[in-house]
């Protein structure tokens, strides 16, 4: 197994204890803890060189936007992209909506087809359903196999050249299933559509490659690996960029405003209306060199550890059910389970009186959770500074829980 | 007791386990339903009020063990009472549970002397976050009288 345990003296919010046990924080899928590196980032922009981007001749604004730029470079290298092709935005919803609005507004027509799968978050439905309603296309869902995964047999009568898009995650926040990326991306060439894939739990967990990804889109957020909340990232393939509107207008994104019409600044700026998040993406930056030093591929093995040690010990506690696949090679290390017949919400408060953070609830994603035919599951979720240890604590809290509730 | 063995309570897990009066209404009756959005905790009210008086009770939906025990217990509490009641008793809970204004009715000298059953449901109180799982069933039914009037 792969040893990061020296990595958790960088988290300082680790050392807290809740309800007089040490911190035991399982919901990574939800956001992520900050290392000290990412926090001083941001504070010492606040206090050394605090100025608006873009256009500021003094040397402080000069610092900030090159801080902010370089930021972006290392964005796009963390994915393996161009530094150009990769849009800052408030995260993965807004990115998913810069899409769904500024490429479907324009290419999808009555008649069309938008592929979804089951597994989607409601921040890869509801937009396309938005859009839906303005231009009069069709939703269509692949539904979720007895493993958990996307079920890909009736795939062939799905997908027709009335397809314009295909849009999955890539990693399921509730089950933590791998979406069927390869095979999507083969069935939409083949019939034009373009892909687009909510990376959100998929770029924290998982090396990342755009070019062997071989999708048209990819959305992320930084605060699900290590970064600040309000930023996040939108990558395109340059020609499609080029070609989408601007879903918001103002300053920043054009390069030319007259009375009755303006003309745009070049991508990635077009997209970028208003002052960005400007502390927010050094932070982002930071967070993914704090990644890259570790060594994605690290980090994947890791979490395939872990997430078999946490499947193997749940499995072992009476009347657990876990909603995921069971091969690590196939899932990230987002768990969801159910424990008899005590909701998901019981579970979360009891376990927090032992200082174990899990999330409870229908996670976003309520299509899939009628599916599973579960109002509610309990989530375990995993990253960097976790620690077989940690899952040892939740299932000593889920012990308790099942204690509180009379199971025997 | 611990704070979790104060939060759910015998009287609670009996219940959510057993709830009362749980089914759906034929007939012409008041409806109403709530819902917490943010955990999805979802409760559904059929009542029959018969010359001012709550001849009859049916609740559905599904949630946390404190939402359902606080809405069956609820129902077992209200059937046969007059309306003019039923408000006093859920002013008098969400008093106690400090959703509404005025000092908390429960004689701490004299438990379950005042809302009987339901005080068990005190222990939410040290949980703020649960509040509204046990405040659910009870908004529901001032929206069902409501409907009432």
């Amino acid at each position: 197994m792969t040893d990061l345990s020296h990595l958790r003296s960088d988290f300082p919010i680790l050392q807290r204890e809740i309800n007089g046990y040490p911190l035991t924080y399982l919901d990574s899928a939800a956001t992520t803890q900050k290392p000290e590196q990412v926090i001083e980032a941001i504070d010492t922009y606040y206090r050394m060189y605090n100025a608006n981007v873009h256009r500021g001749a003094y040397t402080i604004a000069t610092e900030a936007t090159d801080a902010y730029e370089a930021a972006r470079a290392k964005v796009a290298d963390f994915i393996g992209a161009r530094t150009e092709e990769l849009v800052f935005t408030r995260g993965t919803t807004s990115a998913l909506n810069f899409i769904a609005y500024g490429w479907g507004l324009d290419n999808l027509h009555e008649g069309d087809k938008v592929v979804l799968t089951m597994m989607e978050h409601h921040s890869n439905i509801v937009p396309w359903q938005i859009i839906s309603r303005h231009t009069g296309c069709e939703l269509v869902y692949l539904p979720i196999d007895e493993g958990f995964e996307v079920d890909l047999t009736d795939l062939e009568s799905v997908i027709d050249d009335r397809v314009k898009v295909i849009t999955v995650s890539a990693m399921s926040n509730v089950t933590g299933a791998l979406g069927p990326v390869a095979a999507l991306v083969e069935a939409g060439r083949a019939v034009g559509a373009i892909i687009v894939l909510d990376g959100a739990q998929f770029v924290p967990h998982m090396p990342t490659d755009v070019t062997e990804l071989g999708a048209d889109f990819l959305a992320f957020s930084a605060h699900k690996m290590l970064g600040p909340t309000g930023i996040g990232a939108l990558w395109g393939r340059p020609e499609l960029l080029e070609a989408m509107e601007p879903t918001e207008g103002g300053g920043e994104m054009i390069s030319d405003v007259q009375l009755y019409d303006s003309r745009w600044a070049p991508v990635p700026h077009k997209f970028e209306a208003g002052t960005p998040p400007i502390a927010q993406a050094i932070g982002f930056g930071t967070a993914v060199d704090y990644l890259s030093k570790i060594g994605m591929t690290d980090v994947r093995d890791h979490e395939k550890a872990i997430t078999a040690y946490a499947l193997e010990r749940l499995a072992a506690v009476p009347d657990l059910e876990v909603f995921g696949p069971r091969d690590v090679e196939r899932r990230g290390g987002a768990v969801s389970f159910q424990l008899g017949d005590i909701h998901a919400h019981d579970i979360a408060t009891i376990v927090d009186q032992y200082g174990v953070a899990v999330r409870a609830g229908h996670h976003c994603a309520k299509p899939l959770m009628r599916h599973l035919a579960v109002p509610a599951t309990a989530r375990a979720s995993f990253y960097v500074y976790n620690t077989n240890e940690d899952v040892d604590r939740l299932v000593a809290a889920l012990e308790q829980a099942r204690d509180v509730f009379g199971l025997t | 007791m611990t704070s979790l063995d104060e939060l759910y309570r015998e009287v609670i897990l009996d219940h959510y386990r057993n709830p009362r009066h749980r089914g759906s209404l034929s007939g012409p009756h008041i409806h109403a339903e709530g819902q917490n959005p943010s955990c999805g905790d979802e409760f559904f009210l059929d009542l029959i009020i018969e010359d001012g008086i709550v001849k009859d009770v049916a609740i559905n939906g599904q949630g946390c063990s404190i939402s359902q025990a606080s809405g069956s217990m609820m129902a077992d509490k209200i059937v046969g009472m007059s309306v003019e009641d039923v408000r006093d008793v859920a002013h008098k809970f969400k008093t106690m549970m400090t959703i509404e204004e005025g000092e908390n009715p429960v004689d701490p000298d004299r438990p379950g002397s005042v809302l009987g059953d339901l005080e068990a449901l005190q222990g939410v109180r040290k949980f703020p976050v649960r509040i509204k799982c046990a405040d659910l069933a009870w908004t529901t039914l001032q929206d069902a009288l409501a409907q009432s009037d």
